[in-house]
């Protein structure tokens, strides 16, 4: 069980996808979730978990590969965990903390 | 976990890792390199001169809008004393460039530059939806290739301008040459890494100032500075991230981040070896059935390298090149097959039939061209020939775009990199 997560063992995040993304999730921009503090394995719940959640539960465009490509974010999207790219923060492996946010900014679209 | 500093001020939070050196960076600092980088670029390749009216090839998308934020804080930073005008192109397209030329709109009041916008449909008599709903979504990005490598020189010269920059970053000039190398074209390659291009068929010089730039850190400054860009892609061009040189340069990048300019420099390197005979066969017939990357940077098909959809448009390509054949002039066809010639059934004896050219006028509309007839006059043709009949039918415009938007993205697939 992760230390960073509320009373009933939930973590509350906001995640925002932009760039041509959020048609996917629904064309909404902001959302707020809440999600186990721990992965299937009874980890602490990290980005990983966290883009595989995404993808099952607030995804409902069946094209996956948008979105995720070989178990991690598509080559081309960008990922921001408060304001900083993600790679400052261990990437995949970030432990979700509770209001964090999260921007996919996608640099495929357009000119 | 204490956050990352600045590796430059030392003082800030690092916001940004930097693709090609993995320097870690803040913000302010962060644009403040960005900038200093297109600055050099211009700089050193001489790309402008005091007083010179210049147009950005604007389309609303982020590579642009960038470009054109950029340009107006140099210019005012280091005394340019350059004239920038913001140049669109209307292709007609209902719940796509309308709403993209909206943006547009807003950066030319932001940027306090003036703007131009030529419509196909004042230049040609059609619009791109008109076009679709004549010959169908297949090979319509042929015709608005032709059509937008005609509009961006002819808004040039309506605004007596001699030089449009366009919006091309590393990641593009990169899936160029890999494109370029894969197809064995020399003489493209050469023009591809070229940051200025001149060419026979127009006194309109052609530049890209980002070429250098990241699409990461584009995405990035446009980002961190707030910039009001457009990301919806081209309705009419579906398979518009389906390139697969993009997906194979996008999958280097994450291995290494390093590989975008590397694949660049070493583009550049080989491009230098191409003999000069060479580098002229390509410059011959320019007019040629240029889907091409140096056209326009607009989102979509005839401007992101490599990122319009595979052999569709091989077929209306070739019937042109059969029309081409009729009227026994043999072009230049090995441009044909530019950026899908995957499934190009052009046979390899006339791919190689690099005959020089001279350039003369259209007959019909006067653009320079190395026929009697230009590509676009050509198209228009037959376009003109069968207007009566679909004239009575039901226009597609009716249908609520955001449907439209929602059956495009359904078509949407992305090949992974290994069945490539
Ligand atoms: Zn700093
Ligand atoms: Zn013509």
């Amino acid at each position: 069980m992760s230390t960073q997560s509320n009373e009933a063992g939930m973590v509350l995040l906001e995640v925002e996808f932009t760039g041509g993304l959020e048609l996917l999730f629904s064309n909404q921009r902001k959302h707020k979730i809440s999600l186990p503090g721990s992965d299937e394995k009874g980890q602490p719940a990290t980005a990983a978990f966290l883009v595989r959640y995404l993808c099952e539960n607030l995804m409902k465009d069946t094209r996956k590969e948008m979105f995720v490509m070989d178990g991690t974010v598509r080559p081309g999207i960008l990922v921001l965990i408060n304001d900083a790219d993600w790679e400052l923060e261990g990437g995949d492996l970030y432990e979700l903390k509770e209001n964090d946010n999260f921007f996919f900014i996608s640099t495929l679209h357009g000119g | 976990m204490a956050p990352t500093l600045c590796e430059l001020c030392k003082t800030t939070r690092a916001l940004i890792v930097r693709p090609k050196n993995h320097q870690k960076l803040c913000k302010s600092c962060f644009i403040s390199i960005f900038e200093t980088e297109i600055h050099n670029t211009i700089t050193s390749n001489s790309l402008f001169f005091p007083g010179e009216r210049v147009a950005i090839g604007a389309s609303g998308g982020k590579d642009s809008t960038v470009l054109a934020s950029v340009l107006k804080t140099l210019n005012e930073r280091h005394h340019y004393g350059l004239n920038l005008i913001l140049l669109s192109i209307d292709e007609g397209i209902k719940g796509y460039r309308d709403d993209s030329l909206k943006t547009v709109k807003r950066n030319a009041k932001q940027y306090d530059m003036p703007l131009e916008i030529v419509g196909y449909d004042e230049l040609y008599g059609w619009t791109m939806d008109q076009v679709v709903e004549q010959i169908g979504k297949k090979g319509n990005c042929t015709y608005c290739g032709v059509f937008r490598r005609q509009a961006l020189d002819r808004g040039a010269a309506r605004l007596d301008i001699k030089h449009v920059v366009t919006g091309h970053n590393a990641d593009d000039t990169a899936e160029t040459v890999m494109m370029n190398l894969l197809r064995g074209d020399l003489p493209r390659l050469a023009r591809a890494t070229s940051i200025v291009t001149a060419s026979a068929a127009s006194d309109i010089k052609r530049s890209k100032p980002l070429k250098y730039a990241y699409e990461k850190e584009i995405v990035y400054y446009a980002l961190h500075k707030g910039l009001d860009y457009f990301t919806t892609e081209c309705i009419y061009s579906p398979e518009a991230f389906r390139g697969s040189a993009r997906t194979l340069i996008k999958n280097l990048e994450k291995v290494r981040p390093s590989a975008i300019l590397d694949v660049v420099k070493s583009g550049e390197d080989m491009a230098r070896l191409v003999p000069d005979e060479v580098s002229a066969a390509g410059q011959g017939g320019k007019d040629v059935l240029v889907v091409e990357g140096e056209a326009y940077r607009a989102g979509g098909c005839g401007s992101a390298n490599g990122r319009s959809s595979g052999g569709e448009m091989a077929d209306t390509e070739r019937q042109l090149l059969e029309s081409e054949k009729a009227q026994g002039n043999e072009t230049e066809i090995s441009h044909l097959g530019q950026k899908h010639d995957r499934n190009c059934k052009i046979p390899n004896r006339t791919l190689r039939k690099l005959p020089k050219q001279q350039m003369g006028k259209c007959v019909r509309c006067g653009y320079l061209s190395s026929q009697d007839i230009c590509k676009a006059c050509m198209l228009l043709e037959g376009l003109n020939k069968n207007r009566p009949k679909t004239q009575i039918q039901v226009s597609v415009d009716e249908e609520d775009n955001s449907s439209r938007l929602t059956r495009r993205m359904e078509s949407l697939k992305i090949i992974p990199a290994e069945q490539m």
